[in-house]
């Protein structure tokens, strides 16, 4: 079986990772091969999800490359796999075929295929490289247009916000080694370590799994990413990169609750990440937008269910999630592509005009509402019977937070069902073949749809019992009768208020306003807190490079240059100077001795008289 | 074996200067090329041949100076396999890469298999002598590479690199008869002069002469602050030298703290730890800072060197860390700085050649000047792009299996500065994301110098079959490192019990 499990994980990355290589070469051939392996994929998830083997590969001394499926991650793989096919057969119509789809749908199974190694991963080791792989596809994904420098500067940002987050686990793998208890870095040995490097280990751990899953205060990144195209919206919200975070913690909870501190955090983290990105995506005017801070909100849900043991109920909601989200993003990516348009003043009567696509995304809003009977609903309060159990305070933030999602999703619902306006801008309004949906684009909104329906069922007896069995979470606390009505009745009446509501601005002051439109601020206070003085710094020390330590030692060599001038000229002169008045000297006495050579023997007599006076005086004198 | 195969670049080389200049380009470049393969050919039977674990092999010693205590040593452990192959994979893509090289073939050919030749002898060395000729030779003929084939302000950036790194070997010659004098008997063999530990407890000596060595590589490899000699050297020297400079010869500093100055000053490394550890938390930062502010293609790659160095130090500052319970750690950190020194060494070449491509194209290493190449180069863009996800760490490449060892293994030993240094990664991907989307991504602008080649061709045969096979050793060494690690693994526990004494 563990080869079904290497398979499950290789050919999404190796095919994908081919036809990205391959580029405009395999274009003709890449959507038939991404479905391929897509349907594949889906078909060896289900099979080791049933099996739950383990493979593991030799690698860093003492650290393997351990895949391990168990409870969660079978449901995990099955949840992405199933998300990837019903995206790359809707890809097979939104991506048309003069773009380059050969680097999309590689791409898209590389994005994928990462997902799934990092929900099977069983060590550090392995979850760090596939998280960061995700990371990296998810740049090229978001910048898939690479061409409109909007677009990639929102790829850049989401790439290094949650790579900054990523450092996290960086922090965490080597205080895990130091901690000395888990020398494999198993995932499930994590919390043996004892503190400081226990909090270490989750601290980080929280950090990343919170940038990943743009949790307060990570969440802009988020917002940025839009900028790709609808199916990478689709597939990043529901079922890979932002979810990744939540299943994170929900997979180390014990390690959460080892800490002592960590599950608190968590849980008031994604508590408050819930209401306020509820606010956030209350505010949009544009449905991409609103759909995104949907996301941050609605994983909220299950970062607080991480951080209050209610993991069964996360489970739930991920699932749930992950099948309304992609459905709401599909929908929304057939009108994009439709009508060229995602504000939601323009996207009036959207649902009128295609009744499908109308339909299917009303099903998947209602469902993120919280509306019973759909799958939310149910799953929502599974989960907060985990919360009531830890403090009623929370309970409530998490119902607060339920009341505003239905808000925002019937907001959305709202507008796309406005009758056509009279002064049509829609440009679809021609009967031309850009306003037809072909089978690949529609198969995925009907399944899909259909899948928010049927998932409540999971969240009650006995399915919810074989889900407890099957993650081995221990299945209490249980929800009480009152806690689903509770909450559906005020899903219902939220959404019947926000109906009549309609289009009128929300009752707040206009700066207030602006900063929920603004997603709170937080890019603006971290571009002006952290991007800007680092590059002011950077340039600083480039000057400091270039202006001190550079010309330090051109200057060194400069005085070593004068120096040499200097004792070119002053010492060299005089030693030299000593050298030729030795010569001159020499010379003089030469000229001096030549003087009495006259070649006369007279003078000869003389000198021979004189000279020996000299020395008879100087022999008496001695004497 | 290994003398064949250090002095077989030397000898071909002397044959090529011995055919007349008038011989056609091919015969000069294609014999260069032919001898890196027969290199990479000897070095593939060596590791065959080698069998990990088994400590020094190959290992040849003939009587050279005796009076002085020098002689021809020569052999092949963990520490120096990987460089040695590094090396030749290296200077064969250079070889490749030059196939269309126009200027003085002859000479350039010449130099750079006498270049080769230094740096596989310094990897080999045994003997503190000849490992300084070898490191003084190789300044000599990247000296010549610079100043004879780089751009125009070459021989001034040449005649500074020269210089700068000579006084650095100056320091090292220093620091080695430091160690010959305190040895008894005398001795420059590394060897003896390992078993010996001559300066054991005695610790100002011992400090002085680590000063010395240190001082002496880390010009080399460079950390801040000896590094200002790094930027105008690559910036004004051609491509396939400035690959060579920061491929090969940077890791001669390296793997000096690993060869010599770790395990014949173990208690003065000990004791003066720290220092390493500060300087390469501090190259780390500084580096991918300063990276982060260039305008300058090139410039920028060969700040991210500094960057990509100062892990190394980290790593070996951090390894000799007192402290039981974290000998796992430790030995993960040393690791890290062998596979470092080779991913490195890989990407880094990579992206210099590529450098050298933008360059041939534009005229010009100003990324301002381009925007959108993606366009009309996506090959060019593809691999520039998957060479810049692998430098910034990416799963999936050596450069992650390098700083995830060394990172997680200093983490126990040194947590601050570890912490601090793991701040560069998070810059490093801000700096190369920025320089794709600077050149490559966006409307598409060329540069309008005079000169430059208004078409923008795509990656050319021989340029991509020099760098794409670097990129792909970058990839199976990520995905499947045993291969390396087998070899690396054994030496790097040698370094550190060799280390505890």
């Amino acid at each position: 079986m563990s080869a079904a499990l290497w398979a499950l994980v290789v050919l999404p990355l190796g095919s994908g990772a081919l036809l990205a290589i391959g580029g405009r070469i395999v274009d003709r051939v890449a959507p038939l091969v991404a479905v391929a392996i897509a349907v594949v994929s889906l078909f060896l998830a289900c099979l080791v999800s049933v099996a739950h083997p383990g493979a593991a590969a030799r690698s860093l001394v003492g650290l393997p490359l351990r895949l391990h499926v168990d409870g969660l991650s079978g449901v995990m793989v099955v949840t992405t796999t199933a998300i990837t096919t019903a995206v790359v057969v809707f890809s097979v119509w939104d991506i048309g075929a003069d773009e380059a789809r050969a680097r999309f749908f590689g791409l898209l199974l590389l994005f994928s295929g990462s997902m799934l190694v990092t929900v099977t991963a069983a060590n550090l080791l392995v979850l760090l490289m596939a998280w960061e792989i995700m990371g990296a596809t998810s740049w090229a994904l978001i910048g898939y247009w690479w061409r409109d420098p909007e677009r990639v500067g929102a790829a850049n940002t989401a790439f290094v916000t949650t790579r900054a987050a990523d450092l996290g686990l960086y922090l965490a793998a080597g205080a895990a080694l130091a901690g000395g208890r888990s020398e494999s870095l198993a995932l499930d040995e994590l919390d043996r370590a004892a503190d400081p490097w226990l909090s270490v280990i989750t601290a980080g751990v929280v950090v990343a799994a919170l940038g990943k899953s743009a949790q307060l205060p990570f969440s802009f990144w988020l917002s940025r990413a839009m900028q790709g195209p609808s199916p990478v919206s689709a597939l990043l919200h529901s079922a890979t990169m932002v979810v990744a975070g939540a299943y994170l913690l929900l997979r180390l909870q014990p390690l959460l609750d080892a800490s002592g501190w960590g599950s608190p955090v968590v849980a008031w983290t994604g508590a408050a990440t819930a209401i306020a990105l509820g606010l956030v995506a209350v505010a949009q005017s544009d449905l991409k937008q609103l759909l995104a801070a949907s996301s941050c909100a609605q994983i909220g849900f299950m970062v607080l269910a991480a951080g209050s043991s209610g993991v069964t109920g996360g489970v739930l909601q991920l699932i749930a999630h992950a099948a309304a989200k992609s459905l709401a993003f599909l929908a929304a990516g057939a009108w994009l592509t439709l009508f060229g348009a995602k504000s939601l003043p323009a996207l009036q009567g959207a649902a009128r005009r295609h009744r499908m696509a109308g339909v299917t995304f009303t099903v998947a809003v209602l469902t993120l509402a919280g509306v019973p009977p759909l799958s939310l609903w149910a799953a929502k309060d599974v989960l907060l019977a985990a919360a009531l159990e830890e403090s009623h305070w929370l309970y409530g933030a998490g119902l607060s937070a339920a009341v505003v999602s239905a808000v925002y999703s019937v907001k959305a619902v709202w507008f796309v069902w406005r009758p056509v306006p009279s002064g049509d801008t829609l440009r679809g309004d021609e009967p031309s073949t850009t306003c037809h949906v072909s089978v690949p684009g529609r198969l995925p909104l009907g399944v899909l749809a259909v899948a928010c329906v049927a998932l409540t069922v999971l969240a009650f007896r006995p399915a919810r019992d074989a889900v407890t069995r099957v993650l081995g979470t221990g299945g209490r606390p249980v929800p009480h009768l009152w806690e689903f009505a509770l909450s559906g009745g005020l899903a219902l009446a939220a959404s019947a208020a926000a109906w009549v509501w309609g289009s009128r601005p929300v009752p707040l002051p206009a700066p207030i306003r602006r900063w929920f439109v603004d997603w709170l601020g937080v890019e603006a206070v971290a571009r002006a807190l952290l991007v800007r003085p680092v590059f002011g710094i950077a340039r600083a020390l480039a000057a400091f490079d270039d202006r001190v330590l550079d010309r330090g030692v051109d200057g060194a060599a400069q005085a070593a240059l004068r120096l040499a001038r200097w004792t070119d000229r002053r010492t060299e002169q005089r030693v030299d100077g000593a050298v030729e008045g030795v010569a001159s000297a020499a010379r003089t006495l030469g000229r001096w001795a030549r003087r009495p050579q006259t070649g006369q023997l007279h003078h000869y007599l003389a000198q021979a008289i004189a000279a020996f006076s000299v020395l008879a005086i100087v022999v008496v004198l001695v004497r | 074996m290994l003398t064949a195969l250090v002095l077989l670049p030397t000898g071909v080389a002397a044959l090529l200067l011995c055919v007349p200049r008038s011989a056609p380009r091919r015969l000069f470049l294609v014999g260069w090329a032919a001898t890196c393969t027969v290199e990479l050919a000897l070095t593939v039977a060596v590791w065959a041949g080698y069998r990990s674990g088994g400590g020094t092999q190959y290992e040849t010693r003939a009587r050279w100076i005796p009076s002085a205590g020098v002689s021809y040593h020569v052999g092949v452990d963990g520490l120096s396999l990987p460089l040695v192959a590094l090396a030749c994979v290296l200077f064969l893509a250079c070889s490749v890469y030059a196939l269309r090289e126009t200027r003085r073939v002859r000479e350039f050919a010449a130099l750079f298999l006498f270049l080769q030749t230094t740096c596989l002898g310094l990897f080999v060395a045994f003997d503190l002598i000849l490992f300084f000729v070898f490191f003084d030779l190789s300044i000599v003929a990247m000296y010549f590479v610079i100043a004879g084939w780089g751009h125009p302000g070459a021989a001034r950036a040449a005649l500074k690199f020269f210089l700068y790194t000579f006084i650095g070997s100056l320091a090292l010659l220093l620091g080695f008869i430091g160690l010959y004098l305190a040895a008894n008997p005398h001795t420059f063999d590394i060897v003896e002069l390992t078993q010996q530990n001559p300066l054991a407890g005695r610790s100002l000596y011992g400090g002085l002469v680590l000063l010395a060595v240190g001082v002496g590589l880390a010009v080399k490899t460079p950390t801040v602050p000896f590094h200002t000699w790094l930027p105008p050297a690559h910036t004004e020297a051609p491509a396939a030298g400035s690959a060579i400079l920061a491929g090969v010869l940077l890791k001669m500093g390296t793997y000096g703290f690993l060869r010599i100055a770790m395990p014949i000053l173990p208690d003065s490394w000990r004791h003066y730890a720290l220092v390493f550890v500060v300087v390469g938390v501090v190259s780390v930062l500084y580096g991918a800072l300063v990276a982060l502010a260039q305008n300058d293609f090139k410039r920028m790659v060969a700040y991210t060197s500094v960057n990509h160095m100062g892990y190394i130090i980290l790593a070996v500052g951090a390894a000799a860390a007192a402290g039981d319970g974290q000998t796992e750690a430790r030995q993960l950190a040393v690791t890290g700085a062998v596979v470092q020194m080779v991913s490195h060494g890989l990407l880094t070449g990579a992206l210099f050649l590529l450098a050298g491509v933008l360059y041939e194209r534009g005229q010009t290493y100003d990324m301002s000047a381009y925007s959108g190449v993606a366009g009309r180069a996506p090959v060019f863009a593809g691999l520039t792009g998957v060479a810049a996800f692998a430098s910034l760490g990416l799963p999936g490449f050596s450069g992650f299996i390098a700083e995830f060892q060394i990172l997680t293994g200093s983490l126990g030993p040194r947590p601050v500065a570890t912490a601090l240094a793991l701040l560069g990664i998070l810059l490093s991907a801000g700096l190369f994301l920025r320089a794709l989307q600077r050149i490559f991504l966006g409307p598409l602008r060329l540069p309008e110098a005079p000169g430059a080649d208004r078409p923008f061709p795509d990656i050319r045969g021989h340029e991509g079959a020099s760098i794409v096979p670097l990129l792909v050793l970058a990839v199976v060494l990520g995905l499947a490192p045993r291969f390396l690690l087998d070899v690396v693994e054994p030496a790097s526990r040698g370094v550190l019990e060799l280390l505890s004494r």
